[in-house]
């Protein structure tokens, strides 16, 4: 059985929906529970809301994944937008320089297992992020 | 045009206003049942709101704000507002993720919130 994977361009607000949507549906093909597949549907969603507000247009990328004999998701947002310029602050909950409710990268944090950022200022932003069935 | 013609309906029962949101909230949806309700309250003179969130299975920050800032608005129109039917899943989601539901009644169902609805209206306006 082939993996299964989307990739959704992010450039207006149906295009949340229809990234968590994917997510989800992914999700539960995985083997994730009703639980799990709401904090992942939620996570991208916040992620594909990062990309709008502060990018403008961007791609979220979900795949299945295994490593370990462990299954799992990866979902990867990737933006050519402005970065993060510190980025300790933007992992500070409370702390938003983009009117959202600052809880935004430090709760997406929360709601995975794995959580990885690479961003530039001038070049854009990479957060992927992996949760794993248990 | 995707959206063009998506409304949630607002619909009055008594004294009090119930929304029952059976879509996936997109922002503009989010921001047009705020237009909706506010507008609802000043046309009808409701006492309460109850929204029905039994049917919403992702509450991202963004839609979080809304439904509290149409508590809060709802609040200065002199109107309280009840949250009906969070799934247990989203309940774990919104502590886990951090967002704060400040300000905004919850219940565990429409009935529940129609009888803490009355119970408020009744402390705040006497029961004559």
């Amino acid at each position: 059985m082939p993996d299964m994977e989307e990739t959704i361009p992010i450039k207006d607000e149906y295009d949340i929906v229809t990234a968590r949507s994917a997510g989800k549906t992914i999700a539960s093909s995985t083997g994730f529970g009703l639980v799990d597949q709401t904090r992942i549907s939620t996570a991208i969603s916040e992620l594909a809301r990062n990309i709008l507000r502060y990018a403008g247009t961007g791609t979220v990328y979900v795949r299945q994944v295994t490593a370990d004999g462990r299954n799992g998701i990866e979902v990867v947002a990737g933006d050519q937008g402005p970065g993060i310029a510190n980025l300790d602050l933007a992992m500070t909950d409370g702390h938003t320089t983009g009117g959202g409710l600052g809880a935004g990268l430090p709760g997406t944090k929360r709601l995975m297992d794995d959580f990885e950022i690479d961003t530039e200022v001038g070049r854009g932003t990479i957060v992927t992020t992996r949760k794993w069935v248990q | 045009m995707q959206g063009a013609y998506e409304k949630i309906p607002v619909l009055k029962i008594g004294d009090f206003l119930i929304t029952s949101i059976q879509v996936a909230l997109h922002d503009r949806l989010a921001l047009g049942l705020q237009d909706d309700i506010l507008a609802k309250i000043q046309e009808t003179n409701a006492k309460g709101l109850i929204i029905d969130v039994t049917a919403i299975d992702v509450l991202d920050s963004f839609i979080t704000r809304i439904l509290v800032e149409i508590a809060k608005m709802a609040n200065i129109m002199g109107v309280k507002t009840v949250l009906v039917g969070m799934q247990p899943a989203i309940a774990i989601t919104l502590v886990e993720f951090g967002m704060e539901l400040t300000g905004i009644e919850t219940a565990l169902n429409l009935e529940k919130g129609l009888e803490l609805l009355e119970k408020i209206s009744q402390e705040e306006y006497g029961d004559i």
